[in-house]
Order: structure tokens, then sequence, then C-alpha cells
């Protein structure tokens, strides 16, 4: 379970994030919506670890361990994984190397059988990110989760720049990672299945296109460096659509 | 018989003169006086001293020569082993080959000048040996020539003039190493090498050094490359030194000849490197790249680079990479020199640290901050070397690896 109470974030001297609560259950996938600069990015960086963004109040609980000051590579060795909008190119490090690492240099780890689902067998020999298009990244960065497998993962636009052809296949990858897809359930019942799901999952999107692929337990909506509305997804996604973000002003102010 | 009276007399002119780069040695601090070591065979090759295999190991030399065609082992002054094992290549001491050989005066000092420096002059007045390598006419090897120039007693000065021939249609790898005994801190090695690729030949020379805090080294070192030949130039110098100073040229004389010009340095705090890499495009269709990845550890490094067209139609590219990791300096110095229309150069210089950003990304895939910053070097130090037979680009992964932890 992650648990976040009363988080407050600061960057670069400027406070991103106030007062955010947010709790998500063993087998629960979120979304989080938003305008851009609303700070979704910021808190998923947060809950990744990075130090510039820097925790001035409040707590994060993940597997009942307090992380609020944990480094990087310990959330990571705990559970939590991310799918980066725009990560960084390692010169000189194949993609194949980069899915052994996240996998902890597992020897019994099948780079090529993983690659194919994701359909990026032929990046493997590639450096990690150089020069891929953004449908690409995707991808790329779908196949080091998988190999990683996380328990918590948290996915920044994982549909952006996917082309028509792959959203489909980004699409349920996700639900596969999530455990919300019909593949993984065998001779179980589906209620079986569902009690037993443990992987959680936080998505940003701007699309709404993943809810077509994955069945998301709740909606966030992060306005303003505030969570301020929390809801079946579709509804929160309908209301934007229809009457966009200028309504979630009025929300936040009867809230407060 | 040829006489070297002349070249000699050239000589003893310039055993004063300043090389034009890199910090003057006064040579007379060293003994440059033939130092014997007994001729290995076979068996007495392979069971040397476990420490001393160790370090030639690093410099990929292998005493047992698995997978090698031949070796040439050059010990301070005295060759210790010289064969061939495969047909069609000769390895011949040098000091041999210019007394009973006519065809060496064609290759002798014609690419290098030898009154170029004191270093030049030096090899030349008091030459100790060295090795031909040469691949004959339509030869192929399938496994590379493993040289090494070692040295072992303290204070030396190891003066060597190699030649390496890939004649028409050859296809030749060496690899050679330059490393000090364990117990050798002081010394100095002056190498004059000059390599001929003739019409259609390949040659890939991998050259590994091991040296020691305080010694002093002055390679000097030319290539002519005739039409349609490739040469493969591949350098690798990770351990502390006192100063290294080489600008080796490379000149494309025949239409279609390639060039290219690898290397990796990691400079350690006490050491000086002045080290580059100069190719002159001669004829239409010649190519050519110059790719350098530096790291200072706390040394300095000067990362020169240039390039020449003369005529049109040519291509070249220059890299330059360096990562400063705990201070020093490095000084990159590209240079692109285009003399006709319809060249075409380019270069790419970079100094820099590791992004923070690419630290955190492999962190939050599970690795430790030291993991991370030690996979990304490890990227960093890889370079795809096209035509590279993978053996020998294993040798360079390997040595690469060997050194690694020095680097961290």
């Amino acid at each position: 379970m992650l648990m976040i109470e009363d988080l407050q974030v600061e960057l670069a001297g400027k406070i991103i994030l106030r007062h955010i609560d947010l709790e998500i259950k063993p087998g629960e996938t979120h979304v989080l919506f938003g305008p851009n600069g609303s700070g979704k990015t910021s808190l998923l960086m947060t809950i990744m670890g990075y130090p510039q963004y820097r925790i001035v109040g409040g707590k994060i609980i993940f597997k009942g361990v307090d992380i609020t000051n944990s480094p990087i590579n310990e959330r990571a060795k705990l559970g939590i994984g991310m799918s980066y909008q725009r990560p960084p190119t390692i010169h000189g490090l194949k993609t194949r190397q980069m899915v052994q690492l996240c996998s902890g240099n597992k020897e019994e780890l099948s780079v090529e059988d993983l690659a194919r689902r994701v359909n990026f067998v032929d990046f493997l020999e590639r450096d990690v990110n150089a020069g891929f298009s953004g449908g690409e990244i995707k991808r790329s960065e779908l196949l080091q989760l998988m190999a990683q497998n996380a328990d918590l993962m948290l996915f920044d636009e994982p549909e952006s720049g996917v082309d028509l052809e792959n959203i489909a296949l980004v699409g349920n990858t996700i639900a596969r990672l999530l455990q919300k897809d019909g593949d993984g359930i065998g001779a179980k019942t589906r209620l079986q299945y569902r009690r037993e799901r443990t992987k959680m999952g936080l998505i940003i999107t701007h699309t709404g296109h993943i809810l077509d692929y994955v069945i998301v337990d709740k909606g966030q909506l992060l306005y303003d460096g505030v969570l301020s509305c929390s809801t079946n997804p579709r509804e929160i996604f309908k209301c934007i659509t229809e009457v966009g973000y200028e309504e979630c002003v009025r929300c936040t102010l009867e809230n407060r | 018989m040829y006489s070297r009276e002349s070249l000699k007399e050239k000589a003893a002119k310039a055993v004063d003169k300043r090389a034009g780069i890199g910090p003057d040695i006064n040579l007379d601090e060293f003994e440059a006086t033939p130092v014997d070591h007994e001729y290995l065979s076979d068996d007495q090759l392979k069971s040397i001293p476990e420490i001393e295999k160790e370090r030639l190991v690093m410099s990929g030399v292998d005493v047992l020569e698995r997978e090698r065609g031949g070796t040439y082992f050059q010990k301070d002054t005295a060759v210790v082993h010289c064969k061939s094992k495969q047909d069609g290549v000769e390895i011949i001491p040098i000091q041999t080959a210019l007394e009973q050989y006519e065809w060496i005066h064609d290759y002798y000092w014609k690419l290098a000048s030898v009154d170029t420096d004191k270093y030049t002059a030096s090899a030349e007045m008091n030459l100790h040996n060295g090795y031909v390598i040469r691949a004959l006419p339509g030869a192929r090897t399938i496994y590379p020539i493993q040289a090494c120039l070692y040295l072992d007693k303290q204070g030396i000065q190891q003066n060597v003039h190699n030649i390496i021939i890939a004649e028409e249609g050859s296809e030749l790898h060496v690899i050679t190493g330059c490393a000090t005994s364990p117990h050798l801190t002081k010394g100095v090695h002056i190498g004059v090498s000059e390599f001929y690729i003739k019409k259609n030949a390949k040659l890939s020379f991998t050259m590994i050094h091991n040296w020691a805090e305080d010694m002093v080294v002055r390679p000097r070192s030319v290539a002519q490359v005739e039409e349609g030949g490739l040469f493969l130039n591949n350098y690798i110098s990770m351990k502390p030194v006192r100063t290294l100073q080489m600008y080796p040229t490379t000149h494309l004389v025949g239409d279609n000849a390639v060039a290219r010009l690898y290397s990796i340095v990691v400079g350690s705090p006490g050491s000086e490197y002045d080290v580059g890499g100069r190719v002159y495009l001669k004829k239409p269709g010649t190519r050519a790249e110059v790719v350098a990845r530096t790291i200072s550890n706390g040394g300095r490094i000067i990362s020169r680079g240039h390039l020449i067209g003369e005529v049109p139609d040519i291509k070249a590219h220059l890299e330059c990479k360096g990562l400063i990791l705990k201070g020093g300096l490095i000084y990159a110095v590209p240079e692109l020199e285009g003399h006709a229309d319809g060249v075409e150069m380019s270069h790419e210089a970079a100094v820099g640290k590791i992004a923070q950003e690419e630290i955190f990304y492999l962190m939050s895939r599970g690795l430790s901050e030291e993991e991370a910053t030690s996979t990304i070097v490890r990227g960093f130090l890889s370079v795809d070397i096209p035509g590279l037979p993978p053996q020998l680009k294993a040798e360079i992964d390997k040595a690469v690896e060997l050194s690694e932890k020095d680097v961290m």
C-alpha cells in the first residue's frame, strides 16, 4: 500500500505540491488528471525519490515503510518503478544490458521474450533511448518495467507520442503489468483473481485513452498543487472534456 | 650495402632538438645502455612469473599464445621471444632486418623523420630493437599478432623502432602491449613506428599501454595508406604515467583509402597526457574518423585532433569527448583544415561531467549510485569500432574492465 499524508513539496524554492493526501491500496490503479504545470510529474518524481523535489512537510509510506527520506534506489528495491515520459539517453549502454540491469541481473531472464511482447527485439542492440521516437521510448520504458517487476508503477503519460497501431500494445501491456488483464487468470475465478491482485499503479493521462485498456479504480485530479477531486475516473474525464479545467477552480474553492 | 651514416649524421644534429609540443625531457636522467635478457623458448615463455603474466595480460599479451598468430616480446633492450605461427606473416627483430635484408631500407625512416626531435634522434643514435611485422601480398591473418615492449630495469631508456607492412590485398591484425614490471617506477620509452598499408590491404593496430607513475613515453608514429586500404588504429591507456606525448600522423595517399583512429585515455593524478591523431586526406574518396574518449581523475589531458582535407570529395569527422570525474584538466583541441571545394569535414567536442539525470534514471531501476556511475562510465568508454574483429573488441573491453576500478 502507498500512503501519502499531507505532503508538501518544494522545487527550486517554490512550493509546487500542497497538502497532498493519497492512498493506493494493493491491487488498485489510479489515474491522475490535471492541466499542464499542475504538478502531476512532480508528484511522480517525488514518490520515486528525486532529491530536487524537496519534501518540506508530510510523509510517504510504502508497504509500511516510511520512505519520505529514502534515496531513489532504495525505493526501487522496495518495489517502486517508473515509466518516464522523457528519459535520458545513456550512450554506450545497450537496451539489452539495461533490461538485464532492471531485473537485478537475473540469469533466467529472457530479454528476447520480454522484448517480443512489446515489439522491441530490433532495438535491443541500440543504446538506451538514443534516437528513439516518442512511441519507442514508451515501449522501452515498459520493457524495463516488465524486467523490474515492481509492485507500484508510476506511468508518466504512457500514451503520448504513441501511434494508433501501438496504442493498444502499450495499453494492454500496462494492463498486464497491473494485473488488470484477462491473461493471468488461468483456472482462478475472476473474483479470486481480483482479490489476489497486488500490483498498484498511478498513471498520468491527458487523453484518457488508457481508460479504454486498463480498468482504473479511481481518478485523481491535481490542480495547482492540490488534489482537488477524487472519484470515478470516467466522471472526471467527462467533466474535463465538457467544461474543462475551469470547473476545477470552482470545485477547489468550494472544498476549502 | 646500405649505409646508415647519413641518417646518423642527421640524427646527431637533432639530439638536443625539443619536441614541438609536450614537456621537454632531459634524456641524460635515464640509462640507455643495453640490458641483456635471456631468450625464452616457448616453454620458458609459458612459465614466466605469474606477476609478469598478469601485467602482460592487462596489455593484451597472452604468453600461452591462445588465439594469437605470433609473438614479439622485447624486455628492456633485448628480444626475448620472436616467432610467427602463421603462413604469410613475417616477424623479424628490426636489428636483424637491418643487417640481413636490403628491402627494409625502403621503409626504415621513410615516413617518420629522424630529425623530428631529440626522441627520434635518440632512437636512431642508440637503437635497441623493435619489430618488423609484414603480411605478404594477399595473406589474411586469422588471429592477431601480439607484440610486447616490456620495461624491467629501473631508470632505463628503451629505444624502439617498429615497422608494420601490410602488402597488397593482405589483412593483418596486431595487438601490442607496452607494460612495466611491478617494481619499475621510472623509465623512458621512445617508440618510432612506421605503418605501410598498401593497395586494398587492411591493418588493425590495437595498442594498450600500462605504464608506471614516473614513466616518460614518447611514441612517434606515421602511417601511409594506399588506394582502397584501411587503417584501424585503437589506443588505450588507463594507468598512471608521468608524461606521455604523441601525435600520430596518417597520410591517405591513394583513392578511397580509409583511416579510423580510436583512443581511450584516463588521466590519473600526477599524469600528463598530450595525445591526438592527425590525418591528411590527399586523394578523392578518402575517409577519416578520429574518435577520442578521455576521462580525467585529477590528471591533465590534452586531446588533439587534426584533419587536413587537400582535395575535393573527401569526408572526415573528429570526435573528442571528455569526462571530468575527480578534478584535473581536459583540453580538447579539434582542428579542421579544408583546402578545396567539396570537402566534407566536421567535428564534435564536449567536455563535462556525468549527468545527474542519468545517474537517477539508473538508480530508479535499482542500481546504487556507485553502480549507476560505473555503468555510465563504462558506456562512455565503449565505442563501436566498425571492422574490428570481435576477438580484438573483446580484448579492448577486457583492458577497459581491468582498469575500471582505478578509474572510479
